[in-house]
């Protein structure tokens, strides 16, 4: 028997999917650009969720791999288009347009550097751990700013959107779908991981550190991995949102982004599976919708976030299914 | 058992904050089979000296050995992973989590390989069979499906045990289990641990007298940080400077 969760779940990843294909028949080209941003948007939360939800991690760094993801694409394909390689010695390096490549440097890429960051910010926690995962991502915000070679401030386009197999991504549609099976993939290995003995394990440290260490298990281990698995879904998620709009700056990797990402979480539910699928969602409508009448709709994000903070713990997806059951 | 090596040795253990003595040349013995209580009146130090033998407080010296080994320098898990069963006086068990979880938390502790990221946790059969059979060797099988916020103290203390007995150790650490047990529930606990000794030895921090003169195969009185007697209960009984700095004043009280 499916939980009142699971059935809501299905009803969103359903919804998800059907917007778009309704927007298509009726010819509204915009609409599914806006399901496609939402779709990488619940990606990078989704990735967040990992450490936040389950490992009770508040970063406020996660731009840093979303910007990494996004100017992993933006670099391989601006050398791509300019049929420049990346490097020529000691070996040589060339850029490339195909998404699946792409990805993977984006993935490796953005969860190496969570291993460095997670390595160093995770020997402290609570307030400190806030602000050393912001600091790492205003480091790399600043140094893309000065780095000339992809822009600097301006930021790096690409002409053409990047290839996949036998689709033609620059159909909207058709790169919509590709966001969307990427999601439902990882929400799907998300779900098992929560569920793992490692997700266990790691919940466990969330709310009680020294149980996790008298029966054996090291919290930091846990915590880390947990971390590097969190900042490589987000920096695949990066490497999308700049294919989706062919352009990456410096703007991925500030900490607004991390402040974004965290609403996600937070407004459609912490630790929630779809959680930040609601979240990203809320975030575009708002956005489309308020944002016509005024430049200042993020009052009403605002306003809707301390909601959820005063009165829904379990943010959206709390506040229509209840409290978590746990699981058997 | 004669001659039997200690499962663990504490050696002249000290440990002070600022002026403050909270170990004083502290030490003590756990021989295979027994059950050794540790007692004192509040603020003597046994909290600060079970954490050390833990190891989540470093001595400030002296030494502590588990079945022989050197173990000053490692650090909690890694004394977790030798054999040293811990129960919490103040109940640290993963409050959002089934009971059931919590003993599989432990059981997969013992199994000490948590990075497994696709099976499903709550059907693995050797962690569901090691959970189990805690959870009924303390009566809580009743219980499995219960969010730990929602059992009473005394069970809380009965999941603390299960918890420590998924991790099969080599001796058990218990700090106050009996807490807040009531009067029947201490009794069963009393009896469970009086079997208990027989599969590990159990260094027993404890304010039941009752249960501590039935259980205690030796007694070691600590007071301001230090050890005023070490023996049997009879001995401890009999013993004048115990009786004046500890058990008279509890008569007083």
């Amino acid at each position: 028997m499916l939980t009142r969760e699971t059935t809501l779940n299905i009803a969103l990843a359903a919804t998800l999917l059907a917007v778009p294909l309704l927007a298509l028949a009726m010819d509204e080209i915009f609409i599914i650009t806006l399901a496609t941003k939402v779709a990488i948007l619940a990606l990078a939360g989704v990735g967040l969720n990992i450490a936040l939800g389950i490992g009770g991690l508040v970063s406020l760094g996660h731009a840093a791999f979303f910007g990494i993801g996004g100017y992993a694409m933006g670099i391989l394909a601006a050398h791509a288009q300019n049929y420049e390689p990346i490097m020529e010695v000691p070996f040589l390096i060339e850029g490339t347009n195909q998404m699946p490549i792409i990805w993977l440097i984006a993935i490796v890429a953005s969860a190496l550097a969570a291993l460095v960051i997670g390595a160093l910010s995770l020997r402290t926690s609570g307030v400190y751990f806030i602000m050393i995962t912001l600091a790492f991502g205003q480091m790399l915000y600043y140094f893309a700013i000065s780095w000339s070679a992809y822009g600097g401030e301006d930021g790096q386009s690409i002409w053409v959107r990047n290839e996949f197999p036998g689709l033609n991504t620059l159909d909207p549609i058709q790169f919509f779908l590709i966001a969307y099976v990427i999601l439902c993939l990882v929400l799907v290995f998300s779900a098992r991981l929560a569920r793992s003995p490692f997700g266990l394990a790691l919940a466990a440290a969330r709310q009680t550190e020294e149980r996790v260490m008298t029966v054996g298990l090291t919290p930091f281990h846990l915590r880390l991995v947990a971390f590097v698995i969190s900042g490589a879904i987000t920096g695949l998620a990066g490497a999308l949102y700049a294919d989706l709009n062919r352009f990456v700056s410096p703007t991925m990797l500030s900490w607004h982004t991390s402040g974004e990402i965290m609403v996600f979480v937070i407004i459609g539910g912490v630790g929630r599976l779809f959680g930040p699928l609601v979240g990203a969602a809320v975030f575009i409508l708002l956005e489309h919708i308020l944002g016509g009448f005024s430049e200042y709709w993020q009052i009403f994000l605002g306003l809707l976030l301390l909601l959820m903070v005063l009165f829904a713990r379990g943010g959206l997806i709390g506040a229509i299914v209840g409290r978590e059951v746990a699981h058997d | 058992m004669t001659d039997a090596h200690p499962v663990l040795k504490v050696e002249g253990i000290s440990k002070s904050f600022g002026a403050l003595k909270a170990s004083d040349n502290v030490s003590l013995d756990l021989r295979p089979g027994e059950i050794h209580a540790l007692i004192g009146p509040n603020g003597a130090g046994k909290s600060t000296l079970i954490k050390q033998i833990s190891g989540s407080l470093r001595p400030d010296s002296g030494r502590i050995e588990v079945l022989g080994r050197d173990v000053t320098d490692l650090d909690t898990v890694a004394r977790a992973r030798l054999g040293l069963g811990r129960t919490f006086q103040i109940s640290s068990l993963a409050m959002e989590f089934t009971v059931l979880q919590n003993v599989v938390l432990g059981a997969l502790g013992a199994r000490g390989r948590a990075f497994s990221f696709f099976r499903n946790v709550m059907k693995d059969k050797a962690l569901l069979e090691s959970a189990y059979r805690a959870l009924e060797r303390v009566g809580l099988q009743g219980e499995a499906q219960r969010r730990t916020a929602d059992l009473s103290h005394g069970q809380r203390r009965q999941l603390e045990v299960a918890v420590a007995l998924t991790l099969q150790p080599k001796l058990f650490l218990m700090d106050e289990p009996m807490a807040g047990l009531g009067a029947s529930g201490s009794k069963a606990l009393t009896g469970f641990l009086d079997q208990l000794r027989h599969e590990a030895p159990i260094l027993l921090v404890e304010h039941d007298m009752d249960a501590v003169f039935a259980l205690a195969d030796r007694i070691t009185v600590l007071v301001y940080g230090a050890v005023i007697a070490t023996g049997t209960a009879d001995e401890i009984r009999a013993n004048a400077e115990v009786r004046r700095a500890y058990l008279g004043e509890e008569d007083a009280a």
